[in-house]
């Protein structure tokens, strides 16, 4: 353990700003990718059951 | 030697593997995304020289290695599509493309609030920097290229042509460094050699680890979604959306994508 105390380790030896905007940034595209990524997949399938329903509906 | 090599070159049987592979390259991911960051941001000393800004090099690092891993990558996939002809191959590259974007921007963020209070400068027009940025730009490229082409088979042609130029990017990145005056340090970690502390280079490879378990599970779900989209025609997608319940719809509930509904198929 490199700390001495939590305030301590958002302080981050006075580093604080450039560590937690590089961290901070990168949790937020990781998140923002991984929930993009899950609206793509149930788009896809929402989708392909659309178009099937129109290809049935319209077909004689 | 009964092992059918193109068996997975199929995207209707690739669409099932990768729904099983997934999860535990998730899983993976963020088992390791938890150890390198306590191993990194705890147990991990303040450095003599940087103090505690050094720490960024725990995501820097690895998201410049991914970046950069993610595009040769893509290139063999794109090469393979070029020399095959196979529908799968354009897929993986267009399903790599945004999180190698992702972690070649990171690596320039990261690096832009590294160097200022390391250089004084956020930006400098460094070849380590400037030709990383290429890589960017190349992604980005890639990207748009795609979206400006109707027919998909039309365009994994061009995005494997533009991809495959690229290429050359990544040596000049990866050597740029040895190559010119740069005011970026040189590698810190070379096979069989490190000038790091152990513990520090043992939370640097761990998260790096991480970021490729992300890479592959990220991509493995987006080339599923890429997969149905492309081959919602197909008589196995009719099948597989029989198969399951349809409750598919945007805004409906849901876990992490292909956990759901696949012991159903």
């Amino acid at each position: 353990m490199n700390w001495s105390s939590f305030s301590d380790f958002l302080a981050m030896g006075g580093y604080a700003f450039f560590v937690w905007m590089s961290y901070g940034v990168t949790a937020l595209l990781v998140v923002a990718e991984v929930a993009w990524v899950v609206r793509q997949r149930r788009q896809s399938l929402a989708r392909a059951r659309i178009q099937r329903n129109i290809r049935e509906w319209s077909s004689p | 030697m009964a092992i059918h090599w193109f068996k997975y070159a199929s995207p209707a049987s690739f669409y099932g593997l990768a729904g099983r592979l997934a999860p535990w390259f998730a899983a993976a991911a963020a088992v390791a995304t938890l150890v390198g960051l306590y191993i990194g941001l705890v147990l991990a000393p303040t450095d003599f020289q940087q103090g505690d800004s050094y720490r960024i090099i725990y995501i820097h690092v690895p998201a410049a290695w991914i970046g950069m891993f993610t595009y040769l990558v893509m290139a063999g996939w794109a090469a393979a599509g070029v020399v095959f002809n196979t529908r799968l191959s354009g897929m993986m590259v267009q399903a790599l493309a945004p999180t190698g974007a992702m972690f070649t921007f990171v690596a320039l963020w990261t690096g832009a609030f590294w160097g200022r209070p390391t250089w004084g400068a956020y930006w400098v027009w460094d070849a380590r920097l400037t030709s990383t940025l290429i890589l960017f730009f190349l992604y980005i490229g890639y990207i748009a290229l795609r979206a400006s082409i109707d027919d998909p088979r039309r365009a994994d042609r061009a995005g494997a042509v533009l991809t495959l130029v690229g290429v050359v990017n990544i040596p000049i990145i990866y050597f740029s460094v040895k190559w010119w005056n740069t005011l970026h340090q040189g590698a810190s970690v070379k096979p069989g050699s490190s000038s790091m502390a152990t513990v520090m280079l043992a939370g640097m490879l761990v998260m790096a680890f991480a970021a490729w378990m992300y890479t592959i599970a990220v991509s493995l779900v987006r080339v599923r979604a890429i997969i149905v989209e492309r081959e919602q025609h197909s008589a196995w997608v009719g099948e597989l959306l029989d198969a399951r319940a349809p409750d598919d719809a945007p805004g409906t509930s849901g876990g992490v994508a292909g956990s759901k509904g696949e012991k159903a198929r």
